[in-house]
Parts: C-alpha cells; structure tokens; sequence
C-alpha cells in the first residue's frame, strides 16, 4: 500500500530525516516509535504532503505521491493537540472533511452521528469544542479524521497530552476502532507500551533513520542494537570478550563466563535483561550481590544490585519476597533469555 | 481609589459635555431643543454628516487593502529587519496631525517634492498633481495614520493562531480557497472587524488632517464644530453638530468594545516562533519586497521628505529680489527663534515649544497621579461588578472628539462655579484627557501581572514589605509607567483638535503655531512649518520608539 523509499530532509543546518524507508500494508497499524526530535512528525508531515521530502519518494499503490497536494491524497492526520476548529462546534469540525465528497446534507449528517457513536461521544453534535475535556477533544479530532474513510490515517502522539491513567484506557479504544474499521495507519508515540498495544508493527527511529523494524514481540525479545534496548528500558550492559576455549566460543564477562553461540569474536557489548535474574537460584550463572536499591512500581519492584564493580538493576513481580536492603543475595541469571549481545 | 479619577472625570469630561447638551437643549427662537431641531433639519448638516461617513468608509476599506497583506507578512514570516520595521510602522500612530499633513505636503502638495520636480522637468507653471483640497489627500493621510491599528491588533492575532487548523482542514481535503475561506477568514473576522471599527471612529472624528489637507471644500463633523465655534462663534449651532457626533462615535465605541470582547474567543494561542517560517519560496520573497516597498513608501517616505525639505532652500523667501539660492539652508530653524512683528499676540516660535514642554510635562504628571490609582483598582478586581462598569467608562474620552471636548471646555469652563478661561491649566487638563484611556491601558495589564503568589512568594523567602516593593512592584510596573509616561507626553506635544479651541491666540502650542504658519503665504512661514514639524516629528518617533522597546505585549490590547 504505502512505501517509504530513502527519504532525507533538514531544516535549515539542521537535519531531520536521514534516508528512512519502510512499508505499510492495507489494514495495518505500524507505530513510528523513538525519542523526541527523532525526526517522527516530520515524517508524518511528508507523508500528509504538508512539506516535500528533500530526496526519497512516497508511494501509495505505486504511484508516487510528489506533486499531489494536501488536500487531494485522501490522507487523514491527527495532530498532536487536535487542531479543533475554534469557531466550530463538534458536527461541523466532524463534517469538514465530509463536504470534499459530495454528499448530501443527510448522508453528511449521518455520517457525523455515525462517527460521533463510534468514538463514544453519542449526541456531541452541538457542543461547543472549547468546553470539552482533553478526552473527549481527543475523541473528537480522531472522529474528524476518522469520517472521511480516509485511505491511511496517521496520528501524532494522539495521546500525548493526556494524563497516564486516560491514555492506557483511550489506547485501547483507539486501538479497537482502527481494528473495527480495519483502518490502515501509522502511529506516532514515544510511549513503548502505547506501540506495543497498538501497533502489528513498530519501526524504531533515532536521529533521521530507521534503527529496527518488527513486530512488538520481536522488537522486546530481540532489540537489535543498545540503543533500541535501552529505550525499551533495559540498560545493564557490561563489557566482555567472546574466546574460543578448546574451540567452543565463550562469552568472559566481570561476571563470570559463559557459553555462546553468537557468531561475533572479541570484544562485546552485553545486555542483562532485567527481567532475567532468578532468586531460586534456577539460572546458569550463580552470583552474589549487596541489594542497594529498591523501589516499588506498582505492578513489579525494580532493585539496583552492587556486583563486583557492576550495579546491575533487575524487575521482579510484585509478589515477590524481597530481603532488606544492605543485605547481599543470591542471583542467578538465565543465560538463555536474559541475555543479548551486541558487536562492541 | 477611585475618588480623583471620577472627581476628575465629571468635572472635566461629563460637565463640559452635559454643558454642550444643555446649549443645543436650551430654549432658542423655535422653542425648545431649538438648536438642535435647527441643525437637524439644516441640508447641510446632512452633507457634512453624509462625507463624514462616506470618507470614513473609504479611508477604512483603503486601511484595510493596505494593512492586511501587511498584518499576513508581520504574523506569518520571520525575516531580518524585521523587528525595526514592526516599529517604524508604529510611528505614524501617535504622529501629530499637523506633521503628518505637513509631511503629505511637502511630498505631494503644490509645493512639495513630486510638484516641483515635474514643473521642473516639464516646464509647467502650474503644480501637476493636486492632493491638497482633495478627497485623495485625505484618505491617504488616514490609511497613513491607521495602517497601524490593522497591522497591529490583525497581526498579533493572526501570529499567534495555530497553523495546524489551516493543515488540518488541508488534510481532511480542504483546497486553498475553502480553508481560507472556512478556516482562517471565520477565526480572523472578529479582530478585522474590531480594527476596522477601531480605524472607522478614528477617520470619523479626524479633524486636522482635514483641516489641512481638506482646504475649504471638504468639512466634517469635526471641523464644522471648529468653523462654526472659532470663525462664526455660533456656540448654538457647534454645540448642536456636537450632539451628533458625540451620539455617532459612542455608538460606534460601544460597539468597539462589545466586538473586542469577543476576539478574546477562547483560541488554542501558539507563541510566535512556533507559527512563523522563513521568507524561502520566490512567492513569498516577491510578496515581502512588494509590501515593504509599500510600506516604506507610505509611512517612512512622507516623514523623510518632511525632514529633508525644511533644509532645503527651493524658493524665494520674503520679498527678496534677487535670484534665488538653491541647496541646504538652516535658516528656517534659526528664524524660529525670531520676533519679526514685534507684535504683543506675537509669540516666537521658541516660546510655543517650550510651552509644549511645559503642557507636556504637566500632562504626564496629571494623568499619571489621576491613571494609577484608576488602573490599580481596576487591576485589583476586575470581577467586581463596579469595576466592570468602570472600564468601558475610563474609555470614552478615547472614543469622544477632541474638537468636541474643547467646545465642551469653551462652554463649559469659562464661567462660574468653574472659570478656568485664563487658566494656562485649561490646556494640560484637555490633554490628560486625551491621554487618559492610554495611560490606564498601558498600566493596568502590568498591576494586572502582578498576581499576589509573587507577594507571597517573596515574603516567605524572608522579604520585607519594603524590599517587596522595591524588587517586585517597582520592577515589573516600572517599564509600563514610563511607557504610559511617554504615551501622555507625546500625546500632549502632539494634540491639535482640542487645543486648536481653547489656546489663545498668544500662547499657542506647537501644533497651534504649525498651523498659523501653514495658512500664511510666503515661503519662510512654510519653512518655518516645516522646521518645527520636524522638530516634533523627531521628538515624537523617539518616544514611540522608547514605548516600542518597553512596552509588555499582549494579545489585541490597544
């Protein structure tokens, strides 16, 4: 459906996009995930047509897009905070993009009681967009893009504004309306886990270019460089060297060493995942630790662990026993999981 | 609090007023209401309130031709230069009539620049191109003068709309025309309304402009008030036409205010560096040159030939016989300085500028004493329903004619109880006036700023009420009383409408002495227009200039 080829762009010195490629499929939902200043909207305002790509070209069923303007590509795009027409109120922002298609005042009508019923705001047609909630605005501004089937919809941290118990709630309506609609779209976050919920796809950015492609799944078992881990929330690295001892490689950390079968030699990168720490002592490499930290969060307890001359942080289930700190305690890790490793 | 302001209102803005009505009440030879009833049933009066209306339309939509492209230009692109522009164009706003007349004179008048270059060229006796006594003249003067208001009040609202609902509606298939028509016209049309509104009060009750450059043939309401009371001291009669512009221009200030309210819409406002891109295509490029060439033209270009030609030696001066020196010459300046008629009603023209220094600084004292308490206690409360009632009333001199406030003064005041006739405090008092709405407008956003968290917030970090004063109050309020403080001296250098009634004939004020010169023949007396225009056109920029530099912005406050 969609294609992404090489696009560049800067801005004055300052560059933006460094050659970033991929593709959407129809019905799909792909999450453009990374840090701010990624680069991500303004991707998105290529895409929409709001400015040209410096070099690289857009597709869509393999017709390039340059030259099309704005209003023609039958894109729809929610901004970050809305863009609501003051000066209009709900069923008019709604029917803005209704009345391009050359329908009749009662099929534009109900179409905006439709889409209104759709996102959960049932009779907002006369309210006034200024004395809306942050939700319900929400609400409104995907409605608007929503009504006029546009063929790829995309949506600029549509949740960024809202308060954190809101936003996991409004994910997962948002994510049950694209499916229902089986709507084509890119999703703009640098929230992981609103990626995760909503996306099949996310493509990780940093700086200008595209760093990992995958499924959400993949993406967390498999980050595919230290950057991706570490903005997935994982950052135990250590240093180590990958031998060959007797002909079988293995990886020599401060930690101990271990077997591999990764293909690289020499010096390593080493991922610990926090989540790979045993306290029944289950995991192949056996160690000791002073507990210097911990902190509760909610769902799981994180705590920062003093080896040698590595601290180490580790998530555990709420449930979980948990000695006191200052004390040293047993920890193994389970080597097949839990640990990743990058060329150095 | 609000003691002297009020005290000072009635007695000098609400007495002289009642006094007109009383006049053109008061039992004349038809029986009551006589004066009124005559003036309202005169033809006349109706061609004078017809071009009243009529070339306060056209200066309008010719404002707003001019000013909206250029309040586009000012909200949308960043380019350098220009901040210095933003404020040039400010200028012409509180410029003296008299200079902006004279400025459009010695540009385009018989006498002026373009005139004498083309007889030069084309060997013609008589001046080509006739802008003064012309109905050109005057709506080139007021879009001179207004241009200001649009760029000012259109182009800060329009800079701060955020630019995603114009891509919004592109992206939801809006083409160029249907978003601008349906987006960007509907969120602009309050602000243009209240401006053009704005720019309508001002064109209808301009008075010097068309005293000068109007000549006999064109009168407005303003300037029949002055004909009538100063040439055919018919008291009656003005007093009646100034019925009628007072109910004109309170109608048209009651309406400003209620559509001011409503640009205060509840928009979501972006900061400019947000909604403002740089001048990169060849579209925009030629479409920022076009309009600064225009610009430049219209405010920079008359002030410059003004400057330029009261150096200038063009013509022969007095009875000289000889042939005529042409170049640069300081002689007008220093004839300023010189009492050639030896006459008792005969002031130098020293003495009348500093004579308007003196009114200067006595307004600046009177509307400063009488403007902070008035703007304090507005700022204190502003949901006090008394206090709502207030600000729209602090307003109406802004929106009352200054020729009118001086016959009010002329009737009013030179009698008992209140017999201010020989007073030199009668002139300063019309003027702080004038400078009366500016000055509480100036202030009140800047007490406004001062929430009492501040207060609070020093005081637990161990300040004393004093130094609270001192570090937190004088600060903020400081930049603001100086700017209301410039604001009332320009405004008093510069006012010509009501002290054109009241001054008498040997203390008359800069302006006063300006417009003595210009209705006298000879090229010295226009010289010597001419120098001391510049000399207030000089003094006059450098304050607007200071108020620009320290003046706190907001949104459409004006």
């Amino acid at each position: 459906m969609l294609q992404i080829i090489d696009i560049h762009k800067s801005f004055g010195g300052t560059t933006a996009l460094l050659g970033v490629s991929f593709n959407v499929q129809q019905g799909e939902i792909v999450a453009l995930l990374g840090p701010s200043g990624c680069g991500k909207s303004t991707l998105l305002g290529i895409i929409a047509g709001l400015f040209p790509p410096d070099k690289g070209e857009v597709l869509w069923e393999g017709n390039a897009l340059a030259g099309v303007p704005v209003h023609q590509r039958g894109f729809g795009l929610m901004f970050q905070d809305y863009a609501l027409f003051p000066h209009m109120n709900v069923a008019r922002n709604i029917a803005f993009g209704l009345h391009t298609l050359d329908q009749s005042p009662a099929e534009i009508e109900h179409r905006v009681t439709e889409t209104l019923e759709l996102v959960g705001l049932p009779g907002f047609e006369k309210r006034d967009v200024n004395t809306l909630s942050g939700g319900e605005q929400q609400r409104v501004a995907l409605a608007r893009s929503l009504a006029p089937h546009p063929r790829l919809l995309m949506l600029d941290e549509p949740l960024g504004s809202l308060d954190r118990s809101l936003r996991e709630r409004l994910v997962v309506d948002l994510k049950r309306i694209l499916h229902q609609m089986r709507q084509t779209a890119i999703y703009v976050t640098h929230d992981q886990e609103e990626a995760f919920v909503i996306a099949d796809r996310v493509v990780v950015m940093k700086a200008g270019k595209v760093e990992q492609i995958g499924m959400p799944q993949e993406i967390y078992c498999n980050p595919a460089s230290p950057f991706v881990a570490r903005f997935l929330d994982m950052s135990n690295f250590i240093a180590g060297e990958i031998i060959l001892d007797n002909g079988q490689p293995v990886l020599s950390t401060t930690l101990g060493r271990f077997a591999t079968s990764h293909p690289a030699r020499g010096a390593v990168s080493v991922l610990i995942r926090p989540d790979a720490a045993r306290l029944d002592g289950s995991g192949m490499v056996k160690l000791e630790g002073k507990l210097l930290e911990h902190s509760f969060r909610g769902s799981s307890q994180r705590i920062r662990v003093q080896f040698a001359d590595q601290v180490l942080s580790f998530d555990f289930p709420t449930a979980t026993d948990l000695p006191a700190v200052g004390t040293t305690l047993p920890i193994s890790l389970d080597t097949d999981q839990g640990i990743l490793i990058f060329p150095a | 609090m609000w003691l002297a302001p009020l005290g000072f209102l009635a007695l000098f803005y609400f007495y002289p007023l009642s006094s007109i009505l009383q006049v053109s009440f008061a039992r004349g030879e038809s029986g009551w209401m006589g004066a009124l009833l005559d003036t309202l049933a005169s033809s006349s009066t109706y061609g004078v309130l017809g071009f009243t209306f009529w070339q306060a339309v056209l200066s309008t939509l010719l404002t707003l031709a001019v000013g909206l492209p250029g309040a586009y230009l000012f909200a949308r692109y960043r380019f350098p230069g220009k901040s210095l522009l933003q404020a040039l164009t400010t200028i012409p706003f509180v410029m003296p009539t008299l200079v902006v007349a004279a400025a459009f004179n010695t540009l385009l008048g018989p006498r002026g620049w373009i005139n004498l270059g083309l007889m030069q060229i084309f060997s013609l006796e008589v001046p080509p191109v006739v802008l003064t006594n012309s109905l050109a003249g005057i709506l080139l003067a007021h879009v001179f003068y207004n241009t200001t208001i649009v760029l000012r009040m259109v182009g800060d609202f329009w800079s701060h709309i955020d630019p995603r609902l114009v891509q919004a509606a592109q992206v939801l298939g809006g083409n160029r025309w249907r978003t601008f028509w349906q987006v960007t016209v509907p969120l602009l049309l309050p602000v243009v309304l209240a401006a053009s509104l704005l720019v309508f009060i001002f064109d209808f009750s301009s008075f010097g402009v068309i005293l000068l450059l109007g000549g006999p043939r064109f009168a407005t309401l303003e300037v029949e008030i002055y004909t009538q009371t100063v040439s055919l001291f018919n008291l009656p009669t003005a007093a009646s036409l100034a019925v009628i512009q007072l109910a004109c221009t309170l109608g048209l200030t009651v309406m400003y205010t209620r559509l001011s309210n409503r640009v205060s819409r509840p928009l979501s406002l972006r900061p400019k560096t947000y909604t403002q891109e740089r001048l990169a295509s060849r579209r925009s490029r030629l479409f920022a040159g076009g309009m600064l060439v225009l610009l430049m033209t219209l405010f920079i270009l008359p002030l410059v030939s003004l400057a330029f030609r009261s150096i200038t030696h063009l013509e022969s001066t007095r009875l000289d016989t000889q042939p005529i020196q042409r170049g640069l010459t300081l002689d007008f300046y220093r004839e300023l300085s010189v009492n050639r008629r030896q006459s008792m009603f005969y002031a130098p023209p020293t003495s009348a500028i500093g004579l308007s220094l003196g009114y200067a600084s006595a307004t600046v004292l009177l509307s400063l004493l009488l403007g902070l308490p008035a703007a304090w206690s507005l700022a204190r409360s502003a949901q006090n329903p008394f206090n709502r009632l207030m600000d729209p009333l602090l307003m109406l001199p802004l929106g009352t004619s200054a020729v009118t406030l001086g016959l009010g003064f002329i009737i009013a005041l030179d009698q008992p109880p209140l017999d201010l006739r020989n007073s030199w405090a009668l002139i300063p008092l019309a003027h702080t006036l004038v400078a009366f709405p500016f000055v509480v407008r100036s202030l009140a956003p800047a007490l406004r700023s001062i929430r009492p968290q501040l207060h609070q917030a020093a005081a637990t970090l161990g300040a004393s009420p004093g130094v609270v004063f001192r570090t937190i109050d004088l600060p903020l309020v400081g930049r603001s009383l100086l700017v209301a403080a410039v604001f009332a001296f320009t405004i008093s250098l510069g006012e010509f409408g009501a002290t054109a009634m009241i001054a008498r004939p040997e203390y008359p004020t800069v302006p006063v002495a300006i417009y003595r010169f210009i209705s006298q023949p000879g090229a010295m007396n226009y010289g010597q227009a001419l120098a001391l225009s510049t000399l207030l056109m000089l003094i006059t920029s450098l304050g607007i200039l200071l108020i620009e530099r320290l003046r706190v912005a907001e949104v459409g406050e004006f």
